[in-house]
């Protein structure tokens, strides 16, 4: 055990490690690449007694950075979303968007593409997240009130897994439907978001997906212990000791909030929350504070990864970042599955 | 001392128990025994507080289980299951580990440790310590859940008086309830697990109550039967006592031939 112990704690170093390189290359290269001096100098500048940014230190200052820092939380949130939730499903195959979260922030963006423009809302900067924000979590919140039991009021896991994957169908045929009635501009800005975009990256975005990111897995890591006791069943966690009702709510709020936030800025992004746990599983076990820590480490390194990669391929314009994440994932983690390395 | 009070519980219309009444000793092991649907699994249940009665009460020591903190009974009480099916890898030393959850905050203390390594060493499961327990047999899980029920009762020093763990709880006994706990077991082990059962139940704080199948194995290890038929208690006592042909034909529906070897009662069935 304490062996164990060592090499985790050397692993997430090492994944500590990964990140901080990746999160360099990301800041550096893309549409323009900049140095490490420019950098350097366009950090200064924001020291007092310093000169004036330059246009391409500005385009680092208020672009490419906010963009590189809001890419590592967001990827952090889904990583560690996907790790709440397949703890608590007690299932590998489940996603951070399972109980409608992020089908209801789409949807939610998309009424607002569709609509925004009929109503001519003042769209300020904040409609759009505010709009997919209440998506998700209107959306979270219908599917707890269906999977909710007439007897006793409350809701059992698989009736929580099934009504989840209804109401996500749901909500993607209703985001079908927009897109379809859509005019052309409209449609494409819901595909775009569909797809998922950090080209919206602002220093407002990065704070506020900051604070739920950070408080997120602060309150997910105090649970770590509870949720491996979940691990061999509910009656079994109860008869440790746990609260397994209220570690359903306090968990399934967590991720609804970190990953309803993350999704509000960036759209729909696939696959990371899924992946990242089973690659950590797969390189040190199943505990969950090793699992939590490292997959908010995890999640944020492929993210940047994904999104330097969705600026670098169709340079100097970009994909979206969801086709990325997809594109490779899929592929990754179907080679992942097969070997078989560990049993479900 | 355990009790349970008049205890009622349905599911919807439907009672599973009925005016069940009945106290457990400490330092003595009862067996819960009936035929299918009788309650007994329920009866555990509800004595271990997973499951809540509409009427009637269980106490532990006085104290009405219903008014305690979860995380408080854990330390106290543990309940082996029949089968127990884990979601993801995890090694049988995590497993084991999880027995010590209620009695420590962040990271397990050097205690824990040395009391995982003594269970398993009890029961034979040191050797594949790092084994991932989805790879185990039926019957060695099982050995895996009995290390990790007994670590979470399980006080340095097995005599069970000297240097006890968190005794900043509000019981003194220990309860451990078993809830069929034979069923992927082989003969050997079978009588193997019973032995450590009555080992550890013999501890004067130790309350285990259990439920089995087998007639001939309550018959052998069982200082009090507790004999259930449709959720209500038949007959309780002493196996000589609580087994006799007429009881046993009406309950089970099929008649028993009782032999008597020196102190013990064998049912033979034709």
């Amino acid at each position: 055990m304490t062996k164990k112990n060592g090499s985790r704690r050397a692993l997430l170093l090492l994944l500590a490690f990964i990140t901080v390189v990746v999160l360099t290359a990301s800041i550096r290269y893309g549409a323009i690449n900049f140095s490490t001096t420019e950098i350097t100098r366009a950090l200064a500048s924001l020291l007092p007694g310093h000169p004036e940014p330059t246009l391409d230190q500005r385009i680092f200052l208020e672009l490419r950075f906010p963009r590189a820092i809001l890419c590592l939380l967001v990827g952090a949130s889904l990583g560690v979303g996907g790790t709440l939730m397949q703890a608590l499903f007690r299932n590998p195959i489940v996603e951070p968007g399972l109980v409608g979260t992020s089908s209801g922030a789409a949807f939610g963006s998309a009424l607002f593409f569709v609509l925004g423009g009929a109503i001519h809302s003042s769209t300020s900067l904040w409609s759009l997240p505010i709009a997919a924000a209440i998506g998700g979590v209107v959306s979270t919140y219908l599917v707890f009130l269906l999977a909710r039991s007439r007897e006793d009021g409350r809701a059992s896991i698989v009736m929580l897994l099934l009504t989840g994957l209804a109401v996500n169908a749901l909500f993607m045929s209703a985001i079908g439907f927009l897109s379809y009635i859509a005019r052309d501009p409209q449609a494409r800005s819901i595909t775009f978001w569909s797809l998922g975009t950090l080209s919206g990256a602002s220093w407002n975005a990065v704070a506020i997906v900051a604070i739920s990111t950070i408080l997120g897995c602060a309150i997910a890591v105090r649970y770590a212990k509870q949720l491996n006791a979940l691990m061999i069943g509910e009656e079994e966690a109860t008869y440790l000791g746990v609260n397994v009702n209220r570690l359903k709510w306090i968990i399934l709020s967590v991720n609804v909030v970190i990953v309803a936030v993350a999704t509000a800025f960036t759209g729909v992004i696939s696959f990371v929350g899924l992946v990242v746990p089973h690659i950590l599983r797969m390189i040190g076990g199943s505990e969950n504070r090793f699992l939590l820590v490292g997959s908010a480490l995890t999640g944020a390194t492929l993210l940047t990864l994904a999104d330097l990669l969705a600026r670098l391929v169709v340079r100097p314009a970009e994909l979206p970042i969801g086709i990325v994440t997809s594109a490779v994932g899929v592929p990754v983690f179907i080679f992942l599955l097969r070997r078989r390395q560990y049993v479900f | 001392m355990l009790t349970a009070s008049n205890i009622t519980f349905r599911v919807g219309n439907k009672p599973l128990l009925s005016e069940v009444s009945l106290s457990f000793t400490p330092g003595k092991l009862n067996l819960i025994i009936g035929p299918n649907g009788a309650g007994k699994s329920t009866l555990i249940k509800v004595l271990a507080r997973l499951l809540h009665p509409q009427i009637g009460k269980v106490e532990y020591e006085g104290t009405d289980i219903s008014r305690t903190v979860e995380a408080e009974l854990a330390k106290r009480r543990a309940v082996l299951s029949q089968a127990v099916e884990v979601a993801f890898p995890l090694t049988v030393r995590e497993v084991v580990m999880m027995g010590r959850y209620p009695h420590f905050g962040g990271r397990p203390a050097p205690t824990d440790q040395s009391i995982v390594d003594e269970v398993m060493g009890l029961f034979d499961v040191s050797a594949f310590g790092d084994r991932a327990y989805q790879t185990l047999s039926g019957g060695e899980r099982q050995r895996v859940n009995f290390a990790r029920v007994l670590a979470q009762l399980w006080r340095k020093g097995s005599d069970g008086h000297s240097g006890a763990v968190s005794s900043d709880t509000a019981f003194f006994c220990r309860y451990l309830l078993l809830d069929e706990p034979l069923t992927f077991l082989d003969i050997r082990h079978q009588i193997d697990f019973m032995n450590k059962v009555r080992a550890f139940a013999n501890s004067p704080d130790v309350v285990t109550v259990g439920v089995v199948h087998d007639l001939n194995l309550a018959a052998r290890f069982a200082d009090q039967i507790v004999l259930l038929n449709d959720g209500r208690v038949v007959a309780t006592g002493a196996p000589i006592e609580v087994l006799t042909r007429e009881r046993i034909g009406a309950v089970f529906g099929i008649e028993p031939v009782i032999v008597s070897v020196e102190s013990d009662i064998h049912l033979i069935f034709n």
